[in-house]
């Protein structure tokens, strides 16, 4: 009698997790079908469940909307702004974990402020900035941007991976003999590698779905995959199939990355209040 | 890390403040995050403050000079402002609601085993790799359209007729496709959260007779105080800036219906060229955000101290 | 040649005065072990002498040289931790090649004396092996060769058995006394526990809360403790103490009485007078039976070790005591007995806790 309760209780667990778990995929799942339809497919109603596959909306993605221009610009600012971020906050987050002073907690917590000022607060001289020193729709001036904005998070979380690592460990290696340089390059950051990584890879998936400077300081030259998309805001939109695949393209790079690395990003993401 | 290493007794190795010589050295470390944070956030904070008592207009060089309160008054007396405001404390609100009360309830469940939990535990966690421009438009275009959308054809299907929730529910659509956005990362962090509750905590309190009910009050609801926080923290920076969604779905309407404290300041600046107010505005943001942060910076200092 | 010299040794943490002024010389080959119970000092001690905290007052030399202002590598001492602290990213030649690596000696030379070292120390079958594949035992053995590896002035020991299990505690108690014997290298080692202290150490030094209580050999310590609190420290099972008071005083002895019990212990009373309050303290392997007179008591529990049973006894005032009998002993719970402490065995204290001077040398204490 109780097992078949258990059974039954495992069968309704797990029926409500799928179904939760489906509905909130699928957008997603739609939004994979419609980039294989053709226009009048996706707009049909009621909409088509079975249909004949067709690339044509990705081919009309890449040939005419220059997809390559746009995620070329998305790879180059998100791994830019995460290298040098994560160089900036090696050195902090090593101070902070290792060398504590009176004021260390202060100093974290005020980062961690900044990072909380709404970016609208600081848009209008962002904006007449950018345009002054020649930054709008560039490269350079988002790259900077994103350093910027993620670095308080990324010395956060870098922080949080270092005060795990033991410190008789590098206590060892000054014993050993190494200088401070030796003791961060050969004993510390071999052993937190894993949070290193996973820090970048939040920093990548940040950088690459930003959608508030990169909408109001690039147009089109400098332009990532956030404001390629917008631009089918317009009635260009009513195009399903062709938005569908451009946003496919979009945000498939990031998500497989995600779903690889989900174990490692979270680890990084509670910030040291799970242990 | 190694075994060994979880089991040393902490009082063994006693961790002083270290010796002041390599306490500058660790000042020397930090400097180059802190100038430049010093840098990115006093630099443009100044110059809003400056450009909030100017009378300043992108395209119309007549309007120049010392404005005073005058862009404050402006904006403080404009209904949209009040409208603005009270739609940011709701979007930030509502989607606090709905993302930690259902993440936690979404949490429990799926700490259970059934099958195929790995993989869906993926597809629920993947929203929140989508970008804010594809989630608007993914919902606006094929989720909730009124003649195309997946959403209506349901809808039609049950004999009832769609709806345009965009236009008619603006700001409670955005609320929803806000929370499916971030649904993921509450569940993400308070699964984690709750898996690393001790077995033995749960056993034994099932052996005092905790029901699940009692067992969710008083073990699991407690131990998940601290990941709350961060959610809460991590999610309220990033709502208080909401931008792409409203930009790319209602553009702030109808009317001022779904605006923003974030789309108004950019409309002001970008759309109508008004840097006083723009900047106007963007001081009263600072000033809301530092109350915010105020409150959620004194919890996450007690998380340091653990 | 290796001598460390600590010449009244102060660490104030933000106004709080952890050490108290420490001296102590400890001379070349000779195996010091700092004992205490946790939060007395000793591991903050043996820190400073590392390098890896400041000395807030005081002087070190090492070899006679002033050691204060040294880094940790310069002091040419190395350090096994309690956790072992290996780099779990190198594998075990890596782990004791670092040092070498970083003070630039060839290639050839380091591997030469890594293979001297693990032979030592039968490590040969785990170079290859990380850390996190090999045994708590193993690791120990890693983290010492590391330390043996670059034939350091001093060794530093930071309670490096207390994540073993027990039996493996006592086998490496023995491999280390061994590897002592054969390098022969000045050893400072700390620890909470008495027994590793009374089976390694050349001198022990107890330390409470910061101040060093006693300094001597084990026997010493053993037989002349100094003071209450390192009695009760040292010996297992503890010493029985039992409040007193002097009944008579000669000039080479007191006699006390407590409950039940009077003895006259062979001590200087100095300026205690008939009346005064002490406390009597004899071991339990101190105490015999005696079947034979009035029972002075009920044993409540015995516990048979093998080779002994510790009988613990009710004394007819309510306290209790416990005494070490043969391990053949058959007195069951409930039956009478009569106790009779060895006096020349026995300890007073004054009300300080301070012993008063013993009069009976005993045969196995060396110099003091």
């Amino acid at each position: 009698m109780t097992r078949k309760r258990a059974r039954l209780r495992r069968i309704a667990i797990g029926g409500a997790a799928w179904a939760v778990a489906l509905w909130v995929f699928f957008p997603i799942l739609w939004m994979v079908l419609t980039g294989f339809k053709t226009e009048p497919d996706a707009i049909s109603t009621p909409p088509h469940l079975i249909f004949h596959p067709t690339l044509s909306s990705y081919r009309e993605v890449f040939a005419r909307e220059t997809y390559w221009h746009f995620a070329l610009n998305s790879v180059a600012i998100s791994v830019l702004a995460s290298i040098a971020a994560i160089l900036l906050s090696i050195p902090a987050a090593y101070a902070m974990a290792f060398l504590p002073g009176r004021r260390t907690r202060g100093t974290l917590l005020w980062m961690l402020s900044t990072r909380m000022l709404p970016p609208v607060g600081v848009l209008v001289p962002i904006y007449l900035l950018a345009r002054g020193m020649g930054l709008l729709d560039s490269r350079t001036g988002l790259v900077v941007i994103y350093t910027l904005t993620n670095l308080p998070i990324m010395v956060w979380m870098l922080y949080t991976f270092f005060r795990e690592v033991p410190i008789p460990i590098l206590e060892a290696g000054r014993m050993d003999g190494a200088t401070r340089w030796q003791e961060i390059t050969q004993v510390l950051l071999p052993l937190a590698l894993p949070g290193i990584a996973s820090t970048g890879l939040l920093s990548m998936i940040l950088c690459w779905n930003e959608a508030f400077w990169s909408l109001n300081l690039t147009s089109s030259a400098a332009a990532p995959l956030p404001t390629f998309i917008a631009s089918f805001s317009s009635p260009e939109g009513l195009f399903f199939a062709k938005l569908s695949a451009a946003s496919t393209l979009a945000v498939a790079p990031i998500l497989v990355f995600g779903w690889l690395s989900q174990k490692q990003l979270v680890r990084g993401l509670t910030f040291g209040a799970v242990k | 890390m190694d075994q060994a290493a979880g089991r040393i007794p902490v009082a063994a190795a006693p961790v002083g403040r270290p010796s002041r010589a390599r306490r500058t050295g660790g000042a020397l470390l930090l400097s180059p995050a802190v100038i430049l944070l010093l840098v990115w956030s006093l630099v443009p904070l100044a110059m809003t403050l400056w450009y909030s008592v100017r009378r300043y207009n992108l395209v119309d060089p007549t309007q120049v000079g010392f404005a005073g309160l005058g862009n404050y008054w402006y904006l403080l007396t404009d209904p949209d402002f009040l409208t603005a405001l009270l739609n940011t404390a709701i979007l930030v609100g509502g989607v606090l609601v709905i993302t930690v009360g259902l993440g936690t309830l979404l949490a429990v469940l799926f700490d259970q085993s059934f099958p195929g939990r790995g993989i869906a535990r993926v597809l629920v966690i993947s929203p929140f790799f989508v970008m804010p421009t594809v989630s608007a438009l993914l919902w606006k275009n094929l989720m909730l359209h009124p003649i195309y959308g997946v959403y209506s054809a349901m809808m039609r299907a049950v004999g009832l007729t769609p709806v345009d929730w965009l236009s008619r529910y603006p700001l409670a659509t955005l609320v929803m496709i806000v929370s499916w956005e971030w649904l993921p990362f509450a569940i993400l962090i308070l699964l984690t959260a709750i898996q690393s509750l001790d077995a033995e905590q749960k056993e034994a309190a099932r052996m005092d007779g905790a029901g699940p009910l009692a067992q969710f009050r008083y073990i699991i609801l407690p131990h998940l105080s601290r990941a709350i926080t961060v959610v809460i923290m991590i999610e309220t920076i990033f709502l208080l800036a909401v931008f792409a969604e409203i930009s790319v779905t209602t553009a702030g309407g109808p009317g001022v219906a779904s605006t923003n404290l974030a789309f108004l300041i950019y409309s002001r600046a970008l759309l109508q060229f008004d840097v006083g107010g723009a900047s106007a505005g963007g001081v009263v943001a600072i000033v809301i955000a530092n109350i915010v942060a105020a409150f959620l910076l004194r919890a996450v200092a007690r998380n340091l101290e653990a | 040649m290796a001598t460390v010299e600590l010449r009244d040794i102060r660490k104030t943490y933000s106004d709080e005065e952890i050490i108290k002024g420490v001296s102590l010389t400890i001379h070349d080959r000779e195996f010091v072990v700092f004992v205490g119970p946790s939060g007395c000092g000793k591991s903050t001690l043996l820190r400073m002498i590392a390098g890896l905290e400041e000395i807030t007052a005081g002087e070190l030399l090492i070899d006679g040289v002033r050691a204060n202002e040294k880094g940790p590598a310069e002091r040419g001492l190395a350090m096994v931790f309690q956790s072992y602290a290996l780099y779990p990213h190198m594998n075990v030649y890596r782990n004791m090649e670092f040092s070498l690596r970083l003070a630039g000696m060839p290639e050839a030379e380091r591997r030469q004396r890594i293979a001297d070292v693990a032979r030592i120390l039968q490590l040969e079958p785990y170079l290859d092996h990380k850390p996190g594949q090999l045994s708590g035992g193993q690791r120990q053995r890693v983290a010492i060769g590391r330390a043996i590896v670059r034939n350091p002035k001093v060794f530093l020991f930071d309670e490096p058995l207390s994540n073993l299990d027990a039996a493996l505690r006592g086998q490496m108690r023995v491999e280390l006394a061994t590897l002592h014997r054969r390098l022969g290298a000045t050893t400072i080692y700390v620890t909470h526990d008495q027994v590793e202290a009374m089976t390694m150490a050349d001198r022990i030094v107890v330390l409470r809360r910061g101040v060093v209580e006693q300094i001597g050999t084990p026997l010493d310590l053993y037989h002349r403790p100094r003071n209450l609190f390192v009695a009760q420290f040292m010996g297992s099972p503890a010493m029985n103490v039992l409040p007193a008071h002097i009944v008579s005083v000669t000039d080479r002895t007191a006699t006390v009485t407590t409950g039940p019990l009077t003895v006259t212990v062979p001590v200087h009373a100095g300026s205690l007078q008939p009346g005064a309050a002490v406390t009597l303290g004899v071991r339990p392997e101190h105490i015999g039976l005696d079947m034979a007179g009035a029972p002075q008591g009920l044993v409540e529990i015995s516990e048979r070790l093998g080779a002994a049973t510790l009988l613990h006894v009710r004394l007819s005032d309510g306290r209790q005591i416990v005494v070490q009998t043969g391990g053949d002993n058959m007195n069951a719970p409930d039956s009478a007995v009569g106790v009779t402490p060895d006096p020349a065995h026995c300890h007073l204290f004054d009300a300080d806790g301070v012993a008063l001077d013993h009069l009976a040398a005993h045969p196995l204490q060396v110099g003091s």
